[in-house]
């Protein structure tokens, strides 16, 4: 039956109706993703802000700028803000605009709890940042919100909870409106082991999310009840455990961090067979290792918890070093794709060969933390920031940006300057690894995270101060950025439909898409109908 | 290929539709919620030496027997709706859907008189923890299926289900039912399982 509310192909806005009040009542899937990627844009740059003040303060031993409890409120907010309205937002805008073209549908199945999900975002975002203006300041328990320091803060923990499980809400409608989109809305012709890897791994997101946002929003309503109701699920002096918080938490919270990857290697699997010009070379290896790591996603959770001395530690181990050997596979397939074939190194490529790199390194220094002994070592120092930049930045930021400059000219009909794109990559992997490299060192020299000040005579100084230029670095990459998107924003629509020479769905329609997505749909008859339809020669039209 | 044909083609009838398909996935999200609950409830209960702990009045199961008995009977009842629907008798899908609300509402109103029996708040250590806050989500989520079954008996009323289109109520009575099963895992976990 038809679920659509999707606009018919006879539709034509009024003119007078207004295009601010066009696009805040948008259901067109396609609004709704630039909605989303404006919107993590945005909060992508206060959290940036709030990044460059901490290293701003860490550059030098001593408190310079900020009292040790406003530091902990902005790394909270930075971790906050990057997790949940950055990085997970900035995948699900590119979800909710590619995979409805990508396997050939009008919208989304439900495009009402579409817009509903988008305009949650932002309220939830700015709940958390209302607790600025609140009696004892922001959210400061960091982003994972460990009791008891979570549960004796001011007001603005509060807020924290109360916008996350907004946000939380916002995910698990997203995920549900994917995968019914997915199952239920494709072309004629698009099985599901034609569909392209992007949609893949958003629909692998999807069953993350909706199977593990719920079991934060469980932790956070348990931690609001002990804060203000006067229960004690956390409170041992009561009876109550205070590791339940990061089984709970971690539960939900390492199933998380996949969803922040997994929509990054759809993207550059695509591209990186697009750019070389050759096809996936195992797409069923790809969709494999993406539900094996859907599916052993769930079993990781206590490898963030073997200092606590409560969690079995072989198990856990074990199951943390099985999960990198479908992570392994992918970049196998990575580099079977672009052996021998024509590697063209447009921007999209360079930053997906950035994202391998980067990726790489994220993914090494992770295992090795997946052994208790090196953990013990590690737990809580700055190798743990060190691991989560190179996975978060250096792999979901990288491949945010490839499909930035990928898919632009798809969603505005203008390509992306491939000059100042080439000027970016180079001074943001540059930038990045100034940044993040020298914190494994400060990591094995024993420098906690989440501390505003250090002692002089530690040997931490020097590392700290190259952080902090490369940070600085990345924050000019970032201008370079927005600067090409708003000056090509200005100039005229002179994309081609294809200009890259690409082989999924979204390339066959026209750029930007008509309101109805396509105006005729190629026959499709593999994974890549769009190439079918260039090699036949013109064939199908 | 017309563009207006390319998702709305006919499924075969075996498949769930989209909004049927939506609430199956929304209701798995709904049960990790609750698992989240139960987990830490057990974990609790294992760190106690003894449970229930003292000071805690025990549970009197007559009232919570009653509850479950109207959950379970009004899980047939929204099922006999769905039935009748299917087999294009509105009427009596009408008149099932009613009851089921009636019983769901009878739940709510038993519940809270339940509560103020009991003796003990949600601030009495980690048993009124576990209880107040496990039962008062559920009910919360009664309440929840209450307002979702209400407005598909007005969809019904105005003759807008028919047997080849009621997903509404096909959802709502997914929902339901899920909601008499959490449930009964809360009656078996808190009164059958609780130690006298």
């Amino acid at each position: 039956m038809a679920v659509t509310e999707a606009p018919s192909t006879a539709v034509a806005p009024g003119p007078e109706r207004g295009r601010l009040l066009d696009w805040l009542t948008t259901t067109d899937h396609k609004k709704i993703g630039l909605l989303y990627l404006i919107s993590s844009f945005s909060f992508f740059v206060v959290g940036g802000i709030f990044a460059l003040l901490m290293r701003t303060e860490l550059a030098r031993p001593g408190t310079q700028i900020f009292h040790p409890h406003a530091y902990n409120q902005l790394f909270t907010l930075h971790g906050t803000l990057m997790i949940f309205l950055v990085i997970f937002p900035l995948l699900a805008g590119f979800g909710n605009y590619f995979v409805p073209l990508q396997i050939g549908a009008l919208d989304m199945a439900f495009p009402r709890i579409n817009a509903l999900s988008f305009w949650l975002l932002p309220v939830g975002g700015l709940t958390i940042l209302s607790g600025l203006f609140a009696k004892g300041g922001a959210a400061a328990a960091g982003w994972t919100g460990y009791p008891p320091l979570s549960e004796q803060l001011g007001t603005g923990q509060d807020l924290w909870i109360a916008g996350l499980i907004i946000v939380g809400t916002a995910s698990i409608l997203g995920g549900i409106n994917f995968i019914v989109t997915i199952l239920r809305m494709r072309a004629p012709g698009m099985t599901m082991m034609r569909m392209p890897v992007f949609t893949w791994s958003i629909l692998a997101t999807s069953l993350l999310v909706i199977l593990a946002a719920p079991v934060l929003t469980a932790g956070l309503i348990m931690l609001f009840a002990d804060r203000r109701l006067g229960t004690v699920f956390f409170d041992p002096t009561q009876g109550g455990v205070v590791l339940l918080w990061q089984h709970v938490f971690w539960f939900f919270g390492h199933p998380e961090v996949y969803m922040l990857i997994l929509g990054a290697w759809g993207i550059v699997t695509e591209i990186i067979a697009v750019f070389s010009g050759k096809p996936i070379f195992s797409y069923r290896g790809v969709v494999l290792s993406f539900l094996l790591i859907t599916a052993l996603s769930f079993s990781v959770w206590a490898h963030h918890m073997f200092a606590t001395g409560a969690v079995e530690l072989p198990f856990f181990s074990v199951t943390t070093e099985l999960i990198s050997v479908p992570t392994g596979v992918l970049f196998f397939i990575w580099l079977g794709t672009m052996w021998k074939g024509k590697l063209r190194f447009e921007p999209p490529m360079l930053f997906a060969l950035g994202f391998i790199a980067m990726f790489l390194i994220g993914g090494i220094n992770g295992v090795w933390a997946a052994s208790p002994a090196m953990d013990f070592a590690i737990h809580d120092t700055y190798w743990v920031v060190a691991h989560l930049h190179y996975v978060l930045f250096g792999g979901t930021i990288f491949g945010v940006v490839a499909a930035m400059y990928y898919w632009f000219p798809k969603m505005t009909g203008r390509m992306l300057s491939r000059k100042l794109g080439i000027w970016q990559f180079w001074i943001q992997l540059i930038g990045f690894n100034l940044t993040f490299f020298p914190m494994h060192i400060l990591g094995l020299r024993g420098m906690p995270r989440r501390i505003a000040d250090y002692a002089p005579d530690r040997g931490w100084s020097f590392l700290n101060l190259v952080a902090t230029v490369g940070a600085f670095i990345i924050a000019i990459a970032m201008i370079l950025f927005f600067v090409n998107i708003f000056l090509t924003l200005r100039k005229p629509r002179t994309a081609p439909d294809d200009p890259w020479g690409a082989n999924t769905l979204e390339w066959a329609t026209s750029s930007p898409p008509p309101a109805h997505n396509f105006d005729r749909l190629p026959p499709i008859r593999s994974d890549r109908p769009v190439y079918d339809l260039r090699t036949a020669g013109g064939e199908g039209s | 290929m017309s563009s207006a044909a390319i998702s709305t083609q006919e499924r075969p009838s075996r498949e769930l539709s989209g909004p049927v398909l939506g609430m199956v996935l929304f209701v798995a999200s709904e049960a990790m919620f609750f698992a989240a609950f139960f987990g830490g409830y057990y974990t609790i209960r294992a760190n106690a030496k003894v449970w229930p702990p003292p000071g805690i009045p025990h549970l009197k199961i007559d009232i919570a027997t009653i509850l479950t008995v109207i959950l379970v009977l009004s899980s047939v009842m929204v099922q006999i709706s769905l039935r009748s629907i299917r087999a294009g008798e509105q009427r009596r899908a009408t008149l099932f859907l009613g009851i089921t609300i009636a019983l769901g509402v009878t739940f709510l109103a038993l519940q809270l008189y339940d509560y103020s029996q009991l003796g003990f708040g949600v601030k009495d250590g980690t048993f009124g923890t576990l209880f107040y806050v496990m039962t008062g989500i559920h009910m919360a989520h009664v309440f929840g299926g209450v307002v979702f079954l209400a407005l598909v008996f007005g969809q019904m009323s105005a003759g807008l289900l028919s047997p080849a289109n009621h997903d509404p109520l096909a959802a709502g009575a997914i929902y339901w039912d899920f909601v008499d099963v959490i449930w009964l895992l809360l009656f078996t976990t808190f009164y059958l399982l609780t130690p006298r």
